[in-house]
């Protein structure tokens, strides 16, 4: 012990602590604008207005309208995160293992890109130019087909519209995700497994989605954070006339409703443990599918 | 290989069908202003307002110094992580993964306690203040893409033998950062910039909050009380997006083509 703290000290005498000072400006910011910010809330979920420590915030969570919140920003973005992962796996197959023409990849990666970061405010106007009373898709469907999809129950200032438009991001961000995951299945894999008389079924069944499952079941996580997180789309879609949990959090820091911060905090600590447990298991299940991508 | 490729097509051409519909109602409906017919009308006034041009500006500014900020904050760590103090790396990435975690609602809400005018650091009492807190807000919400851009970019050049180069010639630490490291990541560092820009431009709810003038609110503003002007001010986003995507692949794209042959 003796021995190894003395040669630390002779082999770094003094760049040693220029080093850290190199990572202390990181280390502050992340203090000043992620860690203290954060922890200040969850703190402030156990304590009443005067300071003292309370569970009656946590409480007072139990509520018809927040607990209707929470539902249906869960059922939204499991919805478009299911959704979004079985197109944009779709897609991502199509393009990496699909025999298309070449250019189709590239053109589909970058458009990815682009429209997983087409999102917030933007998206909402695009979907209501297409889809709402007066939009395009709309209009040709009454005008052509004489359906007016409004007379049929669809609206899209709900939980179906607002699957819809978050489709929008999800799909892309899931193929950005999954391309890179297919193309880890080696070519070799699917020989081996047609040289011993495997089907196609039985290759997808025994080897592929073993080894993709985690990627999987990791996006559909990631989506999921994602659009649990959103909020300016539904925001300019519905105004805040959807009852989703952001939206709510939104209206209460504002000071519209509620009049209580602490019950936001409470609100805010709600939704970092969600994002917090899927992202977390994102990360989990991200490392152990890399051992196959190698 | 043996069976026909119909179901890749069918999933491409329902993918492309989802994606163009939008964007071509969108432009249709944008140019409708005029009655009987297409013009570009809407466009003439959305850029025509003074507002636009204004909160557009703001938001470019605070882009732009978003941007300055966290490459200050990202290009030393990452590169002094990866050199020489490889056993922060794991407490590093899960710092830069925390604002994919928690919503930027949430963070934001977390300023308002923190710098509220009440508290130590009064941010919020003043304009300046609250934009240098938006700025910083934005840097956060970037810092995971430009950390993993700087990273993979520091990971790709020899940085122990071009930091060994410039030491034994004499060069100080700034100057190895700034003269000889940074010019070898610009490719990763201004794909992290577009990328930083293309989610900062628009931003609603971090602005909103904390009232300033940005672009994001005015959109808002906009699509709650025009009818066509939120379309054109659509495809213009949406515009503004692919011109930052297609500058990252325009630069990304051929230094990997470069380095693969």
């Amino acid at each position: 012990m003796a021995e190894t703290a003395a040669e630390l000290a002779r082999t770094r005498p003094r760049p040693v602590s220029l080093t850290w000072l190199g990572v202390v400006p990181f280390m502050l910011f992340a203090l000043m604008f992620l860690i203290v910010p954060a922890t200040l809330l969850m703190i402030g979920a156990f304590q009443d207005p005067q300071g003292n420590f309370t569970l009656q915030n946590i409480a007072n969570l139990n509520q018809p309208t927040i607990i209707r919140a929470y539902q249906t920003s869960i059922a939204i973005s499991a919805a478009s995160a299911f959704g979004g992962a079985l197109l944009g796996f779709g897609l991502a197959y199509a393009v990496a293992l699909g025999h298309v023409p070449r250019w189709i990849r590239p053109t589909m990666m970058t458009f990815s890109g682009v429209a997983s970061n087409f999102a917030g405010v933007p998206l909402a106007f695009a979907f209501m130019a297409t889809l709402g009373r007066t939009g395009l898709v709309t209009a040709l469907l009454t005008s052509i087909f004489g359906i007016n999809i409004y007379r049929y129950g669809f609206n899209l200032l709900s939980f179906g519209g607002l699957t819809l438009t978050y489709l929008y991001f999800q799909i892309p961000l899931m193929i950005l995700i999954m391309t890179p995951a297919i193309d880890g299945l080696k070519r070799e894999w699917r020989e081996a497994s047609s040289i011993l008389g495997a089907s196609t079924w039985q290759y997808w069944r025994m080897i592929a989605f073993p080894i993709l499952w985690p990627s999987l079941l990791g996006s559909f996580l990631l989506l999921f954070a994602n659009a649990f997180g959103a909020i300016a789309t539904a925001y300019a879609l519905t105004g805040s006339s959807l009852n989703i949990i952001t939206i709510l959090l939104f209206a209460q820091i504002r000071g519209d409703v509620l009049h209580d911060p602490n019950l936001g905090y409470a609100l805010a600590l709600g939704m970092i443990l969600i994002t917090g447990l899927s992202n977390g298991a994102y990360i989990w299940l991200r490392s152990r599918s890399e051992r196959w991508m190698r | 290989m043996k069976r026909p490729v119909i179901g890749p097509w069918i999933a491409i051409i329902i993918g492309v069908i989802y994606f163009l519909v939008p964007l071509i109602a969108t432009f249709e409906f944008s140019l409708r202003m005029k009655r009987g017919v297409y013009s570009f009308e809407a466009y003439r006034v959305v850029f025509g307002d003074p507002n636009f041009q204004a909160s557009f500006t703001y938001s470019a500014v605070i882009a732009i110094a978003a941007i300055l900020f966290g490459i200050l904050i990202v290009v030393p760590t990452a590169y002094i992580v990866q050199l020489k103090l490889p056993r922060l790396r794991p407490l590093v990435e899960f710092i830069t993964l925390l604002p994919l975690v928690i919503p930027a609602i949430v963070l934001v809400f977390g300023y308002l306690r923190m710098y509220n005018s009440s508290s130590w650091i009064p941010l919020t009492n003043s304009v300046r203040g609250t934009d240098f807190l938006l700025t910083c807000a934005y840097v956060t919400l970037a810092l995971p893409y430009m950390y993993r851009a700087v990273d993979t970019g520091l990971r790709a050049i020899d940085i122990r033998t071009l930091t060994e180069a410039a030491q034994s010639l004499g060069s100080s630490w700034p100057r190895i950062l700034f003269q000889v490291i940074l010019p070898n990541v610009r490719v990763a560092v201004l794909s992290g910039a577009f990328l930083t820009f293309a989610i900062v431009i628009g931003e609603f709810t971090m602005a909103s909050l904390l009232n300033r003038p940005a672009f994001g609110p005015y959109l808002q503003l906009v699509g709650a009380n025009r009818a066509y002007e939120p379309a054109a001010l659509a495809i213009i986003a949406f515009i503004i997006t692919w011109a930052c995507m297609g500058l990252i692949q325009l630069f990304g794209g051929g230094r990997q083509n470069a380095t693969r042959r």
